[in-house]
C-alpha cells in the first residue's frame, strides 16, 4: 500500500498530580506531491495534499496553543509550541514570489482551520537565519525561503479542532481520536494541536522522497480544574470516553504510559489493566520505561471490550524528587511609565558541567523601538559576548525587529539579557478594539542542542513511537531541543477614543450660553409690565404663613 | 442508411438526409436537423437566464454548468463501513483511459483538473427503507436531495482554487445496509443506480455482494469494477455540460463518437452557448455598476479602473459580438472569456468603496449640535420682529 497510518498516545504523569497527554497520527504517503497534475489521495487528506502542490511548499508547520507549558514544573515537554497561533514554512528553491505565496498559503490555511491566519502580513512575518533549520529532506537551505509567524492573540477553540479531527481518515469515530471531545480537551491548563507536512526518506538508503504528515495534539489536564483534587487518573476521567478499537486503516495503535520510577527505589504510578508489554528507551537523555498497550493485538479486548487505562500513584510524592530541566527560560518587561521599557530574558543552564549555545530569536513589532545600543548580555556577573548575532531592525508599519543571537551558557549559571526600549504612539486608527487590554509580544524561540547525561543510540525514524522526537539528532550525546518563552503584553499609550464626542458636546455647551446670553442682553427690549396679583409660588407661600399666623405677602 | 431512419447526423459537422418523397417532407426533416445540430430559442433563452424573468424559462433551464475559466472534477470514493469493506479502486488508470480524451476535446471550453479521494466513515444523511419484496433498501427520489448535505462537508472542495467543483462520487453502501436502490418517481428502480444534481455533479451507488457462506472474513475486500463506474459518470458530465441526447426525433440515427465523448458540432454548440452567456453576464455586471453609480453619487471610480477595465470589458463584448455574427466561433469565445474577465475585475475592484462611508446625514449630525443653538435666538429675534412690525402697522391707524 502507498499510505500508512500510525497512531500514538503518550499519557505521561507530571509533577503535583497533573497528567499531559500526547495524541500522535503520523500518515506517510510514498509519493512525490510536487510532480503530476493529477493526484490521487487516499489517507492522505486532499485539502493538504493540493495546498503543497499547487503553492510549491516543502515544509510546513501550523500550531495552535492555549495556555503555556510550565518548563519549570512540569519538565521537558515532547513538542512545545508558542501560545497563540505560530506558521512557519520552508518554500521549495522553484518558487519565484516567496512573498505571494506566503499570502496565499495564510488565507487558505486559515479558511482549512476556521483560524484568523489571514493577519500574518509583513508587520508579524520575519526571515530567521540560523533558527528554524528544515525538519525533513531536503539540500540547499537558503534561508530567504523560509518565512515565520506568530500570532500572539489568537484564541484556539472548538471550531479550531473540529477541521482538525476531519484531516484524519478515521476522523473521530474510530481509534484514538474517540477520545478528543472538546468539552474535555478545552478544560485544561494548556491544549496545543499541531499540523507538521515535511518529505522523509522512504527507506534507509534514501533514493525516493516520500511525504509525512503528522498531527499532534497535547492535553494538560490540571489535577484540581479538571480532577476535582483528586490524584487517580483514567482515560474516562480525563475524556469522558474509553478505547474500543482501533481505526480499521491504521497499520499501527499504541498507547504509552510513562512509569519510570523517579527515585530509582520504588514505582512511583501503577497502571491498570497490566500492560502487555514494557518498553525501554532513552528519551531527552533520560532512561524511560513504558507501559505498553497495543490496540491491534486481539488479546487486548479479550476480557473486557473496552480499554481504560487507570493511574494511581502508590506513593506521594516529595519535592526533592521533582526534576529540573536542563534549560528553561523566563522573559519579563519591566520598566515604569508609558513611554520607556525593558525586556528582560534570563535563560538558565543547570547542567552540572557542561555548557553548551543555545541560540535565540526574538521578533518585536515596530511600535516598540529597540534600542540596540542598550542590549546587555551578563554571565555570572561578567558581560557574555554572542559569538553571532543577525539583527534586522523595524520598518514602520512594515516589518518587526528581528534579533537572533548565537549565546554560549556556561555550566550551572543564568544569563540575563536585556535590552531597552521606546513605545511609539500609533494612529488613532490603528489601535484594535480594546486597546486598553494591551498589545501582545510574541514569544522568543531558544533552540539547543542540550547534552543528556546518558548516551543516546541511534533510532529508526520509522519504527520509534513520537516520543524519540521529530527532530533528528546528529549523534548520540545530545538531543535538540526547542523552547518558547512567555508572551509579553505591553501597554502603549492610549488615547481617549471619547474625547471627539466630549468636545463636541464642550463646544456646543460653550456656544449656546455664552451667546446665547450675550445676544439676548444686546437685543433685549425692555418694557413695562404690571405687577400681577401674584403667581402659584407666591400664593403657596400665603397658606404656609397662615399656618404659621404670620402676616401674608 | 437502415430502414427507418431517415436522418444519419455524424460525428464531425455532416449529416446524411435522405430526400423522401416531396419538397415538404425534405423541408421539415432538414428545420428538424438544424434544431439538433444548431440552437433553438429554448436554448437562447437559456444562455440568457439570469437576465430574464422567471416565469418566462422552461424547466430546463439553469440546469447546465454556468460557463467559468476552468473546472475541478474530483472522484470520491465513500466508504461508510471500512471494517467491513475494504474498497479499491485503479482510479487513475480510469481517468487516463476515459476521462481524459473527453477532457482532452473539452480542453478549447475551459481548463480541466482532476482530483480523487478515499472518504471512509462518510454515511449519506438519510435512512433508507427496507423492502420485504425485493429484500433490499431502497432510497426514495424525494429524499435525494437530502442526501447530498451532509456529505458535503466531508468533500473538502476548493481549498486552493477558484473554479466552480463537479463531485462525483461512489458510494458503496454499508453492510447492514446492502443491497441499496434507488428509486424513481413511479417507484421503479433505477438501471444504472445513480442520480445527478444539476450544476453540482453526481452519486452512484455501488452494491457489494453478500458473501454467501456465513463464515466470511471480513473486511471483504472489493475491487470496483471501473468501466461500469466511468460509463455512468461521463453520461453524467454530459449531462452537467448539456450535451443530453434526450429529445430526438424516432427517425435520427447518431453516430457515436468513440473515444472523445463528444462530436464536433456538440463542442461548437457548447462553445457557441457559453459565448452568448458571457457577453450576458457581461452586459448584467456594467448595467448593475452603472445603476451603482446613479444611486450612490459617493462612488469614484479610478482613471485607471476606468480606462483599462471597463472600456476593454466594452470592446471586448462588442468584438465578440461581431465575430459570433461573421461565424468566427473560436474567437468569439476568447473575446468573450476576456470581456467577462474585464467586467467581474472592475466590478470587485475595492478601490470603488473607498469614499462610500461619508453618507450625507453623519455630515448634518456633526454640524447641528453647534448651529443649533446659535440659530435659535436669532430665529426667535426674527420672529419678534416681524411680529412688532406687524404691529405697528396697525397701531399708526388706532393712535391716530
Amino acid at each position: 500500500r502507498p499510505d500508512v497510518l500510525r497512531e500514538e498516545l503518550l499519557l505521561s504523569p507530571l509533577p503535583a498530580g497533573d497528567v499531559a497527554a500526547t495524541f500522535q497520527f503520523r500518515t506517510r504517503w510514498d509519493a512525490d506531491l510536487q510532480r503530476g497534475a493529477v493526484s490521487h489521495y487516499r489517507l492522505f487528506p486532499k485539502a493538504l495534499g493540493r495546498l503543497v502542490a499547487a503553492l510549491g511548499v516543502r515544509e510546513l508547520h501550523l500550531a495552535l496553543t492555549q495556555g503555556f507549558w510550565r518548563t519549570r514544573t512540569w519538565g521537558q515537554p515532547p513538542l512545545q509550541a508558542p501560545a497563540g497561533a505560530e506558521l512557519w514554512v520552508w518554500f521549495q528553491p522553484t518558487v519565484t514570489d516567496v512573498d505571494k505565496a506566503w499570502k496565499e498559503l495564510s488565507n487558505i490555511l486559515s479558511g482549512i482551520f476556521c483560524a484568523s491566519l489571514n493577519f500574518i502580513d509583513s508587520t508579524n512575518t520575519v526571515t530567521p537565519t540560523a533558527s528554524f533549520k528544515p525538519l525533513g529532506l531536503g539540500n540547499g537551505t537558503d534561508h530567504h525561503l523560509l518565512r515565520y509567524a506568530v500570532l500572539p492573540r489568537e484564541v484556539v477553540c472548538t471550531e479550531n479542532l473540529t477541521p482538525w479531527k476531519k484531516l484524519l481518515p478515521c476522523g473521530s469515530k474510530a481509534g484514538l481520536a474517540v477520545l478528543l471531545k472538546a468539552e474535555r480537551l478545552f478544560h485544561s491548563s494548556y491544549h496545543s494541536q499541531a499540523v507538521h507536512i515535511r518529505p522523509i526518506c522512504r527507506d534507509a538508503s534514501c533514493l525516493a522522497v516520500s511525504w509525512e504528515l503528522r498531527q499532534t495534539l497535547t492535553v494538560v489536564f490540571d489535577s484540581f480544574a479538571s480532577g476535582q483534587g483528586k490524584k487517580d487518573w483514567s482515560l474516562f476521567r480525563m475524556f469522558s470516553r474509553t478505547l474500543t478499537d482501533a481505526c480499521p486503516l491504521a497499520s499501527q495503535s499504541k498507547v504509552y504510559v510513562d512509569i519510570s520510577p523517579k527515585n530509582k527505589e520504588k514505582e512511583l504510578l501503577e497502571v491498570t489493566p497490566p500492560p502487555a508489554s514494557l518498553h525501554e528507551a532513552v528519551v531527552q537523555g533520560e532512561k524511560r520505561t513504558y507501559a505498553v498497550y497495543d490496540l491491534l493485538s486481539p488479546l487486548l479486548f479479550n476480557t473486557s471490550r473496552s480499554l481504560n487505562v487507570q493511574l494511581k500513584w502508590t506513593r506521594p510524592q516529595d519535592s526533592s524528587e521533582l526534576p529540573t530541566p536542563v534549560l528553561h527560560a523566563h522573559r519579563y518587561v519591566s520598566g515604569y511609565g508609558l513611554q520607556t521599557g525593558e525586556i528582560s530574558t534570563l535563560i538558565y543552564n543547570t547542567h552540572p558541567y557542561r555548557a553548551f549555545p543555545v541560540i535565540l530569536l526574538e521578533t518585536v513589532p515596530w511600535y516598540l523601538r529597540l534600542y540596540v545600543h542598550t542590549l546587555t548580555i551578563i554571565t555570572k556577573g561578567k558581560e557574555n559576548k554572542p559569538s553571532y548575532i543577525h539583527y534586522q531592525p523595524a520598518q514602520d508599519r512594515r516589518r518587526p525587529h528581528l534579533l537572533e543571537m548565537l549565546i554560549q551558557l556556561p555550566a550551572n549559571s543564568i544569563t540575563k539579557i536585556t535590552i531597552q526600549f521606546e513605545r511609539a504612539l500609533l494612529k488613532w486608527t490603528e489601535y484594535p478594539p480594546d486597546p486598553n487590554h494591551g498589545f501582545y509580544v510574541g514569544s522568543s524561540v531558544l533552540s539547543a542542542l542540550v547534552p543528556s547525561i546518558i548516551a543516546m543510540k541511534e533510532v529508526d525514524m520509522e519504527q520509534s513511537p513520537l516520543f524519540t522526537s521529530l527532530f533528528p539528532s546528529s549523534d548520540g550525546s545530545s538531543y535538540f531541543v526547542r523552547l518558547y518563552t512567555e508572551p509579553l503584553l505591553v501597554n502603549l499609550p492610549t488615547p481617549d477614543f471619547s474625547m471627539p464626542y466630549n468636545v463636541i458636546c464642550l463646544t456646543c455647551t460653550v456656544v449656546a450660553v455664552c451667546y446665547g446670553s450675550f445676544y439676548n442682553l444686546l437685543t433685549r427690549t425692555f418694557h413695562v409690565e404690571e405687577p400681577s396679583r401674584g403667581g402659584l409660588a407666591k400664593r403657596l407661600a400665603n397658606i404656609i404663613r397662615k399656618l404659621r399666623g404670620v402676616p401674608p405677602l | 442508411l437502415p430502414q427507418g431512419i431517415n436522418v444519419y447526423v455524424g460525428k464531425h459537422r455532416s449529416a446524411l438526409v435522405r430526400a423522401g418523397v416531396g419538397l415538404a417532407t425534405l423541408h421539415s426533416r432538414l428545420q428538424q436537423l438544424t434544431q439538433v445540430m444548431s440552437f433553438t430559442s429554448s436554448s437562447i433563452a437559456a444562455a440568457f437566464s439570469d437576465g430574464v424573468p422567471d416565469g418566462q424559462l422552461g424547466p430546463d433551464a439553469r440546469r447546465h454548468l454556468k460557463s467559468s475559466l476552468g473546472y475541478e472534477i474530483t472522484f470520491s470514493l465513500l466508504n461508510p463501513d471500512p471494517k467491513s469493506h475494504t474498497v479499491d479502486w485503479d482510479i487513475e488508470d480510469a481517468v487516463n483511459r476515459y476521462v481524459q480524451p473527453v477532457l482532452d476535446k473539452l480542453s478549447l471550453v475551459a481548463n480541466f483538473s482532476v482530483d480523487s479521494q478515499i472518504l471512509y466513515y462518510a454515511v449519506l444523511g438519510v435512512t433508507p427503507r427496507f423492502d420485504k419484496e425485493s429484500s433490499s433498501f431502497l432510497l426514495s427520489s424525494h429524499s435525494l436531495p437530502h442526501v447530498i448535505n451532509p456529505v458535503e462537508a466531508r468533500l473538502g472542495s476548493s481549498a486552493a482554487s477558484l473554479y466552480p467543483v463537479l463531485n462525483f462520487l461512489l458510494y458503496v453502501p454499508e453492510r447492514s445496509h446492502s443491497p441499496l436502490y434507488i428509486q424513481d418517481k413511479d417507484g421503479a428502480p433505477v438501471s444504472t443506480n445513480a442520480f445527478h444534481s444539476p450544476r453540482w455533479g453526481g452519486i452512484m451507488v455501488y452494491n457489494v455482494e453478500t458473501p454467501a457462506s456465513p463464515q466470511a472474513l471480513f473486511p471483504l475486500h472489493v475491487e470496483v469494477d471501473m468501466v461500469r463506474v466511468m460509463e455512468v459518470f461521463l453520461a453524467q458530465l454530459r449531462l452537467l455540460f448539456g450535451l443530453s441526447r434526450e429529445g430526438l426525433p424516432a427517425e435520427f440515427l447518431m453516430e457515436s463518437p468513440g473515444n472523445e465523448g463528444l462530436a464536433d458540432w456538440e463542442l461548437d454548440r457548447l462553445l457557441w452557448a457559453h459565448t452568448i452567456e458571457n457577453i450576458a453576464t457581461v452586459s448584467t455586471t456594467l448595467t448593475s455598476l452603472a445603476q451603482l453609480l446613479d444611486k450612490i453619487g459617493n462612488i469614484v471610480i479610478k482613471d485607471d479602473v476606468a480606462s483599462e477595465v471597463v472600456y476593454r470589458a466594452v470592446s471586448s463584448a462588442q468584438s465578440a459580438m461581431a465575430k459570433l455574427a461573421a461565424g468566427h466561433l473560436h474567437s468569439a469565445f476568447q473575446a468573450s472569456k476576456e470581456a467577462v474577465t474585464s467586467s467581474e475585475r472592475a466590478f470587485f475592484d475595492p478601490s470603488l468603496l473607498h469614499l462610500l462611508y461619508f453618507p450625507d446625514d453623519q455630515k448634518f449630525a456633526i454640524y447641528i449640535p453647534l448651529f443649533l443653538p446659535v440659530a435659535v435666538p436669532i430665529l426667535l429675534s426674527l420672529v419678534k420682529i416681524v411680529r412688532e412690525s406687524r404691529q405697528r402697522k396697525k397701531e399708526p391707524t388706532k393712535m391716530d
